[in-house]
């Protein structure tokens, strides 16, 4: 099996090198071909692999492929661990990755347009788009099948790295730019907090294997740090990494960088900032939940934080008009809800919510991105209306996305949401209840942004201008296949996997269980023992409020954006300046971007600068730099002319130093 | 001496030097001058199947032939599979210089074989009379070569001073050997060995030859201060020499220290650790500073040699197994680096031109972007970037040096190469940053010497990132 995982792994690294590399002597053909078939490979064979997990009891992979060096007995090694819960993650980021190359080809045919004219860094776009996210696809198997704290650092570095590279692809807008930026620097920050957790956990456990790590777990469970009068190592640990993935999955504080992220094309606010890498905080924390088990400190934490992001973070998507916007404070919603489900110890829900969510909300990413091309990237939703005449396709899948993202029973996100909710529901610890109101209510606001979205892009009269109106028709088939791909799990997934994910254990195999969570910290055992199938749950869910809320919400929704905007069109703004100084807040994002652009970024320029000029120019340029190279400039010019040309002087030399060594050794 | 066959075996990669080089002299007296180009074939052909020999007879326990004179054990084995394969880079390299100068004769390739035997001899050599035997062959086939070029007065001069300082060094050596021998009473390094452990070193005798043949080591590798030869000889010879004396001769001269020092001499370890220390100091902080000084790039790679040549002194004078593997380590990767930087002067020559003033590699990248990004690579990896191979080099010469507790030595050595760093990189920005000067032409490159060119570059590249399997290799010899 280790070659079938090192193809899945190196298969879109090939692909990336080869359309990075090559591009220009490939052409654009080449460059999609080579990596789609090198994604394509890896998606065959991780569903094959997750196919082999559940019908043929594959057993678990934990192995080195690589050692890289050891050093103090610590080894440094690239290795795989692949046992269920990283079949599910290969078998959804590739199939994700594969949908969003092939819907590429059709997003970014005339991404000439986007540069300026005869720019240099416009060359070869289109090629250098499909490098990237191939890349992407190697960098984030990497992080999912690693089986130490190393390779999964390398691949979460890989996965920033390259989300940057295409926040800010459209390098010559500023507006790219600064949010390549920003997303950079957040994540700086929480990567800081993760390289301090895992330099913890290489220096209590003496290891980075998982294996090994996970194993020492419970006899540090009661070590203290002398730090801050004292914490237990496993609350530091499982905080700090935690503070890595609340950059990487974009949780308050940390969220600021992900609306801006939408400046990158849409194929890869789909793949990246919806679908995979902002979900590999949330896979990181279920893969630790050995460590996490063992710190309740931890565990309120990330439900509070979790719960926060969830419910205030829905709440400025109502007030966004930018398309993608909307769908990416969504999105930041949605990544709350699974990081509380973390919080509740209820890792197999979240992990499930994960999956689904990569599903639906690269379909939604995709249904946006394929409006957009349809009105010629224009992304105000004020400005469209009435696309689903023109637009069929695109509309009903974008409705399958909408209402599995809100929940509608059935649909994949229902299941996975309400067992989310179900589990945090059950949880005893300190935030808890908070954290079940806020869900709760979540729902209604999810259903009220997701549908506002949707009433106002393909219902209602149009609103675009006539040149727009008159071109507009349904996008390529290479646009609409992956759409309809990615509708179909969107819709069933949810149904069929609920029962083996979260009721059945599914994730064991063997006595190796990825996912460990202590008795007194089992949430879904609740829903465990009042489980009699999906059709039972389902029909339980119509009595709940959760599904009042969301059913409020959409008749709400339908209600406003739908019914009486097609009398009173401007029925939205009015709603707007109805909320007053709440709407100003939501509009502002309650202040986060200020404030950080205010007192983190101007304090640390006004450091800078002071620095720079006292500490660099004057001190350190001026004095040691300068100062000390023109010594040493000067000392070699006077060493040189030690060198005379002339045979006895070095003759000489040898003597004297045959004289100096013979004084020194033979005296002494 | 009772003769037998079976003492053959073990030398075969010799001896496949040997035939090829008596093949090409006979060779070059029939043939006929268009045809010249065979020789370099016929060359390479007996390299390969050189190496290709020593990993047929390589591996396995130590053997001893000739009477104990000759030894091949692992050392041996990696240390002429790394001569063998440098010198194939070394002929691939030279032929453009020597075809567009019309001085692609039988006399070039002779005397680098023969050099190269003198060499392979030295690292198999088990007594101190192989030993010697094995560096006059290369000193001599050196001192001819260094004046290949008849009609250049600079080559003549430098083949002299070569050849007078050689003489001094090679002098030395052998007054060292004959006290030694003088004190134990034999020639053969496991004697040596043996009569040492039993007498203690009270004898001041070993102490004088103990001085006089780390001299002889120091002068043959170019430490300071019997490195002033090397910047002279650098400048003075024609490019394709300094490529064959500047990179596969380190290797030997790593084997020739392992084996004085090491093999034979190894319980005076105390005594000669505090003599390298010396050099290594002096050869570390006069070669980098002096090289900033330097116009002419032969130069400042000499100087940059002998830097060099101090780093791989502290991790032999670490004393430890880890200690010679990182200088093995170092040694080896160090002439992969040179044979690149000078290859790439010979592709920046030309017919009337040679590649010598830094201002030579001005707007490189504009000339030909790949070949920038080798000599690049090169000078990265000289001033020990990551993750380049040389980092990797200096980084465990340091830690053997740090782990016997000589956390000043390694200091040192931090901020000499620092100051190193500068004339790399001036190398570096010459490539990138500046225009070429108005008449350089574009660079003409047959695809062999491009492939080889790629190869050495990328290997800097893989080796750095990927060291484990030839790190492990040096470990092995040393059973660290």
């Amino acid at each position: 099996m280790e070659n079938v995982y090192l193809t899945i792994v190196l298969a879109p690294l090939v692909g990336a090198i080869v359309a990075g590399f090559f591009g220009g002597r490939i052409g654009r053909v080449g460059a999609h071909s080579v990596t789609i078939a090198g994604v394509g490979l890896s998606t065959l064979l991780s569903l094959w692999v997750l196919g082999r997990f559940i019908w043929a009891d594959e057993p678990v992979f934990d192995g080195a492929v690589y050692t890289w060096l050891v050093s103090d007995g610590m080894r440094f090694e690239v290795g795989f661990l692949v046992d269920k819960l990283t079949a599910m993650m290969m078998a959804t980021v590739t199939f994700v990755s594969l949908m969003v190359h092939i819907y590429t080809i059709g997003y970014m045919a005339d991404d000439a347009h986007n540069w300026p004219e005869g720019a240099l860094t416009g060359r070869n776009s289109y090629q250098r788009f499909f490098s990237y996210i191939s890349l992407f696809t190697f960098s984030m198997l990497m992080l999912v099948m690693a089986n130490n704290f190393m390779q999964l650092f390398f691949g979460w570095e890989a996965v920033g790295l390259v989300s940057y590279l295409l926040i800010g692809f459209w390098s010559t807008r500023d507006s790219a730019t600064f949010a390549g930026l920003k997303a950079f620097l957040v994540n700086r920050v929480g990567d800081f907090g993760f390289l301090l957790g895992i330099a913890a956990v290489a220096m209590y456990f003496g290891t980075l294997d998982y294996a090994e790590v996970f194993a020492a777990a419970p006899g540090l469970a009661g070590t203290e740090v002398a730090l801050f009068g004292g914490v237990s190592l496993m609350t530091l640990v499982c905080v700090l990494l935690f503070i890595g993935a609340m950059g990487k999955s974009a949780q308050v504080p940390f969220h600021v960088w992900l609306p801006d992220s939408m400046e990158g094309p849409t194929p890869i606010s789909a793949l990246i900032h919806a679908a995979t890498m902002v979900t590999a905080g949330i896979f990181m924390v279920a893969r630790m939940s050995p460590l996490y088990e063992l710190s309740e400190v931890a565990l309120s934490f990330v439900l509070i934080v979790g719960a926060t992001t969830a419910f205030f973070m829905g709440l400025v998507g109502l007030v966004q008009n930018d398309i993608k916007r909307v769908v990416a404070y969504s999105t930041l919603s949605q990544l709350g809800y699974m990081v509380t489900a973390l919080g509740a110890s209820a890792y197999a829900a979240g992990v499930f919510h994960l999956m689904t969510h990569a599903f639906f909300k690269a379909l939604l990413f995709l249904a946006a991105g394929s409006v957009i091309i349809a009105v010629h990237h224009n992304q105000d939703i004020r400005q469209m209306g009435g696309i689903r005449k023109y637009m069929p396709i695109t509309w009903l899948t974008a409705l399958i996305g909408s209402l599995a993202l809100i929940g509608f029973p059935g649909f994949s996100g229902f299941f996975s949401k309400d067992a989310i909710i179900a589990a945090v529901n059950q949880t005893e610890l300190f935030g808890g209840g908070y954290a079940a109101l806020l869900l709760t209510l979540g729902v209604l606001v999810t259903a009220l942004y997701s549908f506002r979205m949707y009433f106002l892009v393909f219902h209602g009269k149009p609103r675009m201008d006539d040149h727009t109106r008159e071109h507009l028709h349904e996008t390529p088939k290479v646009v609409t296949i992956p759409l309809v791909m990615l509708a179909i799990p969107s819709v069933f997934i949810g149904w069929f996997a609920i029962e083996p994910m979260l009721i059945n254990d599914w994730f064991a195999s063997g006595d190796w269980s990825p996912i460990m969570v202590a008795p007194e910290h089992d949430t879904l055992a609740h829903l465990r023992e009042h489980w009699h199938g999906q059709g039972a749950f389902v029909m339980h869910a119509l009595g709940t409020p959760t599904l009042m809320l969301a059913l409020g919400g959409l008749v709400f929704a339908a209600l406003v954006w739908w019914a009486i905007a097609a009398r009173k069109p401007d029925i939205d703004a009015k709603l707007l300046a109805l909320g007053g100084p709440l709407t100003r807040l939501l509009q502002n994002k309650y202040g986060f971007d200020d404030f950080n652009q205010r007192f983190l970024a101007g304090g640390a320029r006004l450091l800078g600068q002071t620095f720079w000029n006292r500490g660099d120019q004057t001190l350190i340029d001026d004095g040691m730099v300068n100062g000390s190279a023109r010594s040493v400039g000067r000392m070699a010019g006077v060493l040189r002319l030690l060198q005379t040309g002339y045979l006895y002087h070095y003759a000489i030399a040898m003597i004297v130093g045959l004289v100096g060594l013979m004084t020194i050794f033979v005296t002494l | 001496m009772h003769f037998d066959a079976a003492n053959l075996l073990p030398i075969l990669p010799e001896i496949a030097v040997l035939l090829t080089a008596a093949i090409v002299l006979v060779v070059d007296l029939y043939i006929d001058e268009r045809h010249r180009e065979v020789i370099h074939g016929l060359t390479l052909i007996g390299l390969v199947v050189a190496i290709a020999l020593t990993g047929v007879v390589g591996g396995g326990a130590t053997e001893l032939v000739f009477a104990g004179n000759v030894v091949r054990d692992p050392l041996a084995d990696l240390l002429k599979g790394a001569i063998l394969v440098v010198s194939l880079l070394v002929f691939i390299y030279a032929r453009p210089w020597l075809r567009d100068r019309g001085m692609l004769v039988g006399e070039f390739y002779m005397l680098g074989l023969f050099s190269i035997l003198g060499m392979l001899v030295m690292v198999a050599a088990n007594s101190f009379v192989t030993v010697y035997l094995g560096l006059e062959l290369l000193a001599l086939s050196l001192y001819a070569l260094v004046a290949f070029d008849r009609d250049s007065s600079r080559g003549a001069e430098a083949a002299m001073k070569y050849f007078v300082l050689g003489a001094l060094g090679s002098g030395m050596l052998l007054y060292g050997i004959s006290m030694v021998y003088g004190a134990t009473g034999s020639v053969e390094f496991g004697a040596v060995a043996e009569a040492l452990a039993t007498q203690g070193m009270e004898n001041k005798v070993l102490v004088f030859g103990l001085v006089f043949m780390v001299i002889g080591i120091g002068f043959k590798f170019g430490a300071v201060p019997f490195h002033m030869w090397l910047p002279d000889v650098y400048e003075g010879a024609p490019t394709p020499v300094v490529l064959l004396l500047g990179s596969a001769p380190k290797i030997a001269a790593f084997g020739l220290a392992i084996r004085l020092l090491v093999d034979g001499l190894g319980s005076l370890q105390a005594d000669w650790q505090g003599m390298l220390l010396i050099l290594a100091v002096l050869s570390i902080g006069l070669g980098n500073v002096v090289a900033i000084a330097q116009r002419n790039i032969k130069r400042m790679l000499a100087y940059s040699t002998i830097s060099h040549v101090g780093f791989i002194f502290l991790g032999l004078l670490a004393g430890t197994e880890q200690g010679y593997a990182a200088a093995m380590f170092y040694t080896i990767t160090y002439a992969v680096m040179a044979t690149g930087a000078f290859g790439i002067l010979i592709i920046l020559s030309r017919k009337g031109f040679d590649a010598e003033r830094i201002e030579d590699l001005k707007g490189l990248n504009e000339r030909d972007s790949w070949y920038a990004a080798m000599m690049a690579l090169v000078m990265f990896s000289m001033a020990g970037v990551p993750p380049l191979v040389g980092f990797m080099g200096k980084l465990l010469v340091l830690e053997a040096v740090v782990r016997i507790g000589f956390v000043w030595l390694a200091v040192v050595a931090v901020i000499f190469s620092i100051i190193g760093a500068f004339y790399y990189l001036r190398v570096v920005r010459y490539i990138y940053f500046d225009k070429p000067e108005e008449d350089a032409p574009a660079l003409a490159s047959s695809g062999g010497v491009r492939v080889a060119m790629s190869l050495n570059g990328l290997a800097l590249l893989a080796l750095g990132v990927f060291p484990a399997t030839l790190l492990a290799l040096c470990q092995s010899v040393f059973g660290a």
